[in-house]
């Protein structure tokens, strides 16, 4: 695998894990949390930069340097927090390939449809489920 | 006129109030019980308890029949949203949304809200142009905040006394509307000479307006 520059905004559990394993991979990680405490979940073989602050403020996407990314994953708790940030990410900033993470199935169809990519963990797991069935 | 409000301000409050006695037809999506009750009760507006950016309670508000949205939370996403929701899912012709960021106005237009309003922004202009000049006073952006309406007070040593509207030329094409002068409202013509002390009332570009600021108050 090439080596990308890959921004994580929401450092919590998915986050983290995700800054983690890419950051092992020998990828160039930057975590943006709102929340100083939260990249505590960084292992302390974690390589890449910390940047604390509110992803929906353009001033920490530009501190980011969002233009130079390759992909950007929006995972934090807010569902409508990461469809903005996903939609600056792709439309204002370019970057290639944009992932966010959307809990309600109604609205990660809407967005899906307008062209963002998105993943439901709820989706995910009520199939899982439901192939059990 | 059919007007969807979401949020939970006094802002919110005011609006629906206004709407309301201007007959239109107004509901609010709220997500405080106690506060969509109050507005109910004192608004006559239709209230629906829930979350604004949820395409079902924006259903339930009736937006495939709404005029406009107008998202007034404290949340930026959340306005961005329940905008993008109510235009491109439910076709609402026109959405207005409340940035908090004023950063997020350029943001907020190029995703799609045809008009945003940042308080943060009109609150930060005054002040940076009273602290320019302190004998300007803006009134209000209008059409869309493509044209301000100011309030210029000729100080004793402002290089326009006693020139004419004509001789005056403004460089930047500001529109004197009125003068007043003790008290008195005078409608300006071209030979309409200038004296200190005189208010008026100009129609300006937001930014071609310091010109004719500076040729007004120096």
């Amino acid at each position: 695998m090439a080596h990308k520059r890959i921004v994580i905004v929401g450092c919590g559990r998915l986050g983290g894990a995700l800054a983690n394993q890419l950051s092992l991979s020998g990828h160039e990680v930057i975590v943006i949390d709102r929340n100083e405490k939260a990249f505590e979940k960084l292992s302390v073989e974690f390589s890449g930069y910390r940047i604390q602050g509110d992803a929906t403020e353009m001033h920490i996407l530009k501190e980011a340097r969002l233009e130079n990314a390759d992909n950007l994953f929006a995972v934090t708790t807010s569902d409508n927090i990461n469809l903005m940030v996903a939609q600056v990410a792709r439309t204002l900033f370019e970057i290639p390939r944009v992932v966010a993470r959307v809990f309600d199935p109604n609205r990660e169809s809407i967005y899906a449809n307008f062209g963002i990519e998105t993943i439901s963990p709820t989706k995910l797991s009520a199939d899982a489920f439901l192939k059990r069935v | 006129m059919r007007v969807i409000l979401v949020g939970d301000s006094r802002t919110v409050y005011f609006l629906a109030r206004r709407f309301v006695s201007r007959r239109y037809h107004v509901t609010a999506i709220v997500k405080d019980r106690a506060f969509g009750e109050e507005l109910g009760e004192q608004t006559k507006a239709t209230v629906i308890e829930g979350d604004g950016t949820d395409l079902n309670r924006l259903e339930e508000a009736g937006a495939r029949q709404a005029d406009v949205l107008i998202a007034l939370t404290m949340q930026d996403q959340d306005n961005l949203i329940a905008c993008q929701i109510a235009s491109r899912v439910l076709g609402v012709p026109r959405t207005i949304a409340l940035v908090n960021d004023p950063d997020n106005e350029v943001v907020f237009k190029k995703l799609g809200v045809s008009d945003t309003v940042s308080a943060t922004g009109l609150i930060g202009s005054v002040i940076d142009q009273e602290a320019t000049f302190e004998d300007v006073t803006t009134l209000l952006p209008i059409a869309h905040g493509l044209l301000n309406v100011s309030e210029v007070h000729l100080p004793a040593d402002s290089p326009a006394v006693g020139k004419t509207l004509q001789q005056l030329n403004l460089p930047g094409k500001s529109l004197v509307g009125s003068i007043v002068r003790n008290n008195q409202v005078i409608v300006p013509r071209g030979d309409t000479r200038l004296e200190v002390h005189d208010h008026l009332i100009l129609i300006s570009e937001p930014d071609q307006q310091s010109l004719d600021l500076a040729a007004l108050c120096g």
